[in-house]
Formats: C-alpha cells, sequence, structure tokens
C-alpha cells in the first residue's frame, strides 16, 4: 500500500509524547490515541543504567 | 547485584506502618542534643554567606532569642563571623518550615513512631502571624512571641501531654485526610481536630483565665496551618524508618533551602544531591506578585516524601484552590502521575476519587528519572525580602538531583559498568 493509498482512509492515530502533535491532527479531523510518554531523563547512558537498575 | 524490589518493598511496608504520636515537648538542646552557638536549617546544608533573605532573617531571630546579641546588626555580624555552626534539621531528625531555624533554646514537639522507634521534632510556633521566624521577621513581635512560646505555651502543652499521654497523629491526620487536608498546604481539619483534643485538657493545665485565652487563641483560630509541625513531625518520623536501607532506590528526604533543593535517598546514606530551587507557581495575595517571591523553600516537602502534600492533591478540593491548581482534572492528573513514581500506596489516606486507593507513596529514584516525572509540591510562598508569606503554589522539583542520586546508587551498588 502507498502512502497516498493510506491517506485516503479514515486516520486513526498514535501520538506518543508531545500532546501539541495529538491536537494538530485532531485539528485535521482525525481521532488520536495518546501515549502518555517521556523520554527518560538525564543522558545517553541513562537508558542503560536504569536496564541494570531493574527489579 | 542488591535486591532494590525487595529493598523498596520494606520501604513501602515502613511508611506506610509507621504510626506517630506526639509525646513530649522539649527544647533543641534536650531533644536533639544542640549545644553552644548552633543553628539548625531548612533544606540542604549551606553557609551564611549564601542563604537568602527569610533564612538569614530567621538566624538572626534566632541569635537574639538565645541572647547571643543585643541587635539585629549584632547577630548578622556573629553569623558573618563564622561564631555559628549551621546544619540542616534534617540532619539532627528535625524539620523546620521555611527558613526553618532551629536553636538549643526553642521548645519543639517530639514525635514518636513506636512501629519503627524513630523520632522528629519541629518547632510548634514561632512568633505572631506576620512576625513569624520562619520568613525571616526578626523584631520585637517576633522576640516577644518565642519568648511566650518557650515560657507559656511549652509548658502547658507540655502539662497537656503528661496529664493525657501520648496523642495518636496517624490517627487523627488519617481522620484530616477524609476531611479534605493533604496536610501540606491545607491542615485546617487536623488543626481544627488537634483543638478539640486540646481543649479541655488546657483549660485543666493552666487554670488562670488571662494564661489561657492567648494560648487556646493560637491553637484555635490564629492559622489554619498550626497542625503543619505536627504532619511535619509525624512524615519525618515516617520517613526516618527508611534512612539508611540498604539497597532501596526510595527518596528519604526533599527539602529547600530558598536557594537550592536537595533529596536523600535511603540507599545513599547522608549524601545530599542537589540542584537550584524552583521558582513556585503560586497565587499571590493582594498586593503582592511573582517577582515578590522567594524559591522554593522549606523542609515542609517532607509531606510529599510521605506521599501527602502534593502527591494527594486529588484527595483535597480545598487545597486546589489554595495552591492555584488549573482545575480539577489537572489535580487528579498530578496525584495519577504521582503514582507513576512512587513504589506503591499507603492505605491509611485513601482517595476516595481514585475509588478508595491510598496515597501515591515511597518516590523511586528510577521511575522518576525514567518517565521523567518528577515530585509536586504543595506550598507556601516567601517574601524574597520581607518577613512574610506573599502566597501559595505548586513547585515542581528539580530534575538534577534525581539524575544526580541515580549515577550515585549505581556507583555504589555496582552497576555503573556492564
Amino acid at each position: 500500500m502507498t502512502l497516498d493509498a493510506g491517506l485516503d482512509q479514515p486516520l486513526r492515530v498514535v501520538n506518543v509524547g508531545l500532546e501539541l502533535f495529538a491536537e494538530q491532527i485532531e485539528a485535521q479531523g482525525a481521532a488520536v490515541d495518546r501515549v502518555d510518554w517521556r523520554p527518560p531523563a538525564g543522558g545517553p547512558d541513562i537508558a542503560s543504567l536504569l536496564a541494570r537498575l531493574e527489579d | 547485584m542488591a535486591d532494590i524490589a525487595a529493598a523498596n518493598r520494606e520501604a513501602l511496608d515502613r511508611l506506610c506502618r509507621a504510626r506517630p504520636a506526639w509525646t513530649a515537648v522539649r527544647s533543641g538542646r534536650e531533644a536533639l542534643g544542640l549545644e553552644g552557638r548552633t543553628l539548625l536549617h531548612a533544606g540542604p546544608p549551606i553557609e551564611w554567606a549564601r542563604m537568602c533573605w527569610p533564612m538569614r532573617g530567621a538566624v538572626k531571630a534566632a541569635a537574639l532569642f538565645e541572647g547571643w546579641a543585643r541587635t539585629a546588626d549584632e547577630a548578622e555580624a556573629l553569623a558573618a563571623s563564622g561564631d555559628i555552626a549551621f546544619a540542616p534539621c534534617h540532619s539532627r531528625g528535625a524539620v523546620g518550615p521555611m527558613a526553618g531555624v532551629i536553636s538549643p533554646g526553642t521548645p519543639l514537639l517530639v514525635v514518636e513512631d513506636a512501629v519503627n522507634r524513630t523520632t522528629a521534632s519541629s518547632f510548634i510556633a514561632d512568633g505572631p502571624w506576620g512576625h513569624q521566624l520562619r520568613f525571616g521577621a526578626h523584631g520585637p513581635e517576633t522576640l516577644n512571641g518565642l519568648r511566650w512560646i518557650r515560657d507559656a505555651v511549652a509548658p502547658a502543652l507540655s502539662a497537656v501531654l503528661e496529664r493525657e499521654g501520648p496523642i495518636d497523629l496517624a490517627a487523627l491526620m488519617a481522620q484530616a485526610f477524609t476531611m479534605g487536608d493533604e496536610m501540606h498546604m491545607r491542615n485546617a481539619a487536623a488543626t481544627g481536630l488537634l483543638a478539640r483534643r486540646l481543649a479541655a485538657p488546657l483549660v485543666a493545665a493552666v487554670p488562670d483565665a488571662a494564661r489561657l485565652e492567648p494560648i487556646m487563641r493560637l491553637v484555635t483560630r490564629d492559622n489554619d496551618q498550626f497542625f503543619l509541625a505536627w504532619s511535619m513531625c509525624a512524615a519525618k518520623a515516617a520517613a526516618r524508618s527508611i534512612e539508611g536501607l540498604e539497597a532501596s532506590t526510595v527518596v528519604c528526604t526533599m527539602a529547600r533551602n530558598g536557594v537550592e533543593f536537595g533529596i536523600r535517598v535511603a540507599g545513599l546514606g547522608e549524601p545530599w544531591f542537589t540542584a537550584p530551587a524552583s521558582v513556585v507557581e503560586g497565587v499571590y495575595f493582594p498586593g503582592s506578585a511573582a517577582g515578590d517571591a522567594n524559591l522554593d523553600t522549606g523542609d515542609s516537602a517532607i509531606m510529599e516524601t510521605y506521599g501527602l502534600g502534593g502527591l494527594a492533591m486529588a484527595s483535597s478540593p480545598a487545597v486546589q484552590k489554595i495552591v492555584g491548581a488549573k482545575s480539577w482534572e489537572d489535580a487528579l492528573a498530578t496525584t495519577r502521575d504521582m503514582g507513576e513514581i512512587c513504589v506503591g500506596r499507603n492505605p491509611l489516606f485513601p482517595i476516595a476519587v481514585l475509588g478508595g486507593e491510598g496515597t501515591p507513596t515511597g518516590i523511586d529514584i528510577r521511575r522518576v528519572v525514567k518517565t521523567s516525572i518528577v515530585p509536586k509540591i504543595t506550598t507556601a510562598i516567601a517574601h524574597r525580602a520581607a518577613p512574610r508569606m506573599i502566597g501559595a503554589g505548586i513547585a515542581t522539583a528539580p530534575m538534577a538531583p534525581f539524575v544526580a542520586a541515580l549515577r550515585a546508587f549505581a556507583e555504589r551498588y555496582g552497576a555503573a559498568r556492564a
């Protein structure tokens, strides 16, 4: 399926994180499911530190 | 690798099973072993040169109260000379609201948790409204107020406890919570319940009506936040039960000195992790504005450390107005967010709007860093250069101390390198 073909149909969008993106898509008439997510704080090494400190 | 999950379950269990009770009134000298020219202050460690205006004012008040100086100028010179030793209240098992300055002669509440075998202390009151030491006041009204609390209020409260025995704060706070207090910026119900508990015993303890009347006025009507000292002691007694708990990533201290915000973590012992204190987003009294505000101040974030205050905002419609929460939904979302960064819930404080689920309890530094959600603190706002409260609001804790603590935890427990 090409991108154009996909956009012919009603869109259902999953928005991860920034609320502004979800609002802009809703303003175009599309339905948006929100996933409340923010990247971990800190720096690039934090994800591996967190993984090693998991329960 | 240490068993973090087990340590954090133990931390939650200790916080939830704490049953603090008010057992005594003692001086800073008796309760905390304060000697010589030593003053305790709110927040992480700070020296005179970096202290904010309200804390400097409170230091001057304490030096005058102790008789170390005869004038405010003398008190300032003494503090600047290095002849006063400063330490955080938290380093001695105490807590102080706003500037939070405690001296050897300050009368303190003593709260004990018999379950976890911990104690905590804070000052009872600190001068009449508009002249409180906690906001930096150090004039004659403040000094007269401090002496009256030492010479009249403290002995009367001590006599009440001798007659009545310990007063169960856990039960009182649980009841006040269901009456709409989150017990940081709203203590109206708890203050009323405490006044009801104290009224008859105070009448018996202070037969002279002329002496009794101002004490009853202090307890019953001057300040809806009168109970804050008790709620902070109760929360501190609970939080002390997890200090030094090996392998736990739960925060055991959050506090601000008006310049810096700091945390300590159960499994990391004494070290503080700090960052510049936040600007409080607030509602100001008429005539005051954001430009007048000091940065976030005080040890009262012990309430959030214990799972109350901002963490319990959904349970307190009244506080939402006091601190300027945008909406009911916003307060509910805040408590839900706080649930994301805590290890569990405390059933002692059930939140009706969440189906009776307990308040989020035990802030986990891993969850804070992973979700980028930081604790929200309901708080009073001090003027940055005048001795008074100018409003109330919500402070957002800075992220940097949580990241720094996580790195230190990984280093300490051997997880820093793969």
